[in-house]
């Protein structure tokens, strides 16, 4: 069973049918305590990364709980900056802190929010990105984004280069929209279901 | 690198899609599910569902035409006409719309885009602008362009940002219909004065006057309806044209 967990920033109708169309029932956890029997946890997101203080307290114990049994964690958008020790956007908020680094404000000196298509420069294998041909455009819609670091299985430059999918253990996440991004964010979307499934 | 996104507008009315269809193998030409699928094969980066109507009746019709279009297509849909009140917006978003657009509503009362905003975030709220050249500048025009607005194109977009638009979907009524291609200069002006992406409309009739939109225009995205009906593979032939001319754009398999 895959908890996607709705905290208020912003609307999931999108997400649950990308799950739906990779062939996963995924249920919207009204307590952290549901979080007990789930394999895998997504945190959606859009918006500033003050939503994110909805997740502190319980959800993030609860969070970091599933994970210590060997849940899969996987972080969309605004959930993959929650991931990390915390954003340049709220500095005074932490993060979920399961991956080092920061988010930063993208550079100027294009346009910012990046909004569209970009492509995804894979570093190394990975197994959400199974099956995604190189060269991979994703849509994207954010102004922050976390650096580059040895997690990052994908950047991607948007006047400065980011990490666009990041992997590590149980870990998972993209800074762009797999709902969104076409049959190759299905694709990423079927290979975390295939992760989180026990028998895998 | 960013590509420069194409997108697709279906005028819908009670359900159906209005303008011109001539695809092949399309059981009911006008129903916009079936041209969505044709459109995503084709490679298509976004698509806009446009109520040209907006009464209630149509207004019912409208959340099932986009329950059915986004079941099945994983790239952003933007909703808009007749988008007048939070609860309208509310209705596309459950629906399965990603982004409403708003336009005489935000006119008349600007913290309806605020409000949109804090409730889904920037990304979902685009501003459309409808402008016309008079006496020398960009004036906005409201209520599917019937009535002066008051208001430069410029100021506007810049206001619409600083409330929290997301985007701004920017209409030339002057060359709306035309086929004569994007007005450029009121496309440049708007994009080069907002930090948010500007999607320019109206005037599409030859690969070249994308071409022109996006260097000369300096747009994010092009908008068009009939120009990606004219053949069944304009999509693919527009982004090949594109790419020769070093335009980034998404290439699908």
């Amino acid at each position: 069973m895959i908890a996607l967990i709705d905290y208020g920033a912003g609307n999931l109708t999108s997400v649950r049918k990308g799950f739906a169309a990779a062939g996963a029932d995924v249920v919207t956890p009204s307590s952290p305590t549901d979080l007990a029997s789930v394999t895998g946890i997504v945190v959606p997101g859009v918006g500033h990364f003050a939503s994110t203080r909805a997740l502190d307290g319980p959800w993030r114990q609860a969070i970091l709980d599933a994970l210590d049994r060997g849940a899969f964690l996987f972080g969309i958008c605004l959930g993959q900056q929650w991931l990390f020790e915390g954003s340049d956007e709220e500095p005074d908020l932490a993060g979920l802190g399961v991956l080092r680094g920061r988010c930063r404000r993208l550079p100027p000196t294009l346009k910012v929010p990046h909004v569209g298509w970009n492509a995804l420069v894979m570093r190394r294998p990975s197994r959400l990105l199974a099956g995604v041909p190189p060269g991979t455009q994703a849509y994207f819609t954010h102004s922050y984004a976390a650096d580059v670091t040895d997690d990052t299985v994908a950047v991607t430059t948007h006047a400065a280069p980011f990490a666009s999918v990041v992997e590590r253990a149980q870990v998972f996440g993209v800074q762009f929209h797999p709902e969104k991004s076409g049959e190759a964010g299905v694709q990423m979307i079927r290979n975390f279901v295939a992760v989180c499934s026990p028998n895998a | 690198m960013l590509s420069k996104r194409l997108i697709a507008c279906l005028d819908v009315r009670n359900g159906c899609v209005v303008k011109g269809i001539q695809f092949e193998g399309l059981r009911n030409a006008g129903d916009p599910a079936a041209l969505a699928r044709r459109y995503n094969v084709e490679g298509i980066d976004e698509l806009v569902i446009l109520d040209v109507t907006a009464t209630l009746e149509s207004r019912q019709a409208l959340a099932d035409t986009i329950r059915a279009v986004s079941r099945e297509l994983f790239i952003p849909l933007a909703v808009g006409g007749g988008i007048r009140a939070p609860e309208d917006a509310e209705a596309a978003i459950e629906a399965g719309a990603d982004k409403v657009s708003v336009n005489s509503a935000a006119l008349t009362d600007p913290s309806l885009i605020t409000r949109l905003a804090g409730r889904y975030g920037s990304q979902a709220v685009v501003v459309a602008i409808d402008a016309k050249r008079r006496d020398g500048t960009f004036a906005v025009f409201s209520r599917s362009g019937s009535t002066a607005a008051g208001r430069q194109a410029v100021e506007w977009a810049r206001e619409a940002e600083a409330r929290g638009a997301g985007e701004i979907l920017l209409t030339s009524m002057d060359r709306d219909g035309t086929r004569a291609g994007f007005d450029c200069e009121l496309t440049a002006a708007v994009s080069t004065a907002v930090s948010i992406p500007v999607i320019a409309s109206g005037g599409a009739g030859t690969f070249e006057h994308f071409l022109d939109v996006f260097t000369t225009g300096r747009a994010d995205a092009a908008l068009a309806a009939s120009v990606f009906h004219y053949s069944e593979h304009a999509v693919s032939e527009l982004k090949a044209f594109l790419a020769e001319r070093s335009i980034p754009v998404r290439r699908t398999a």
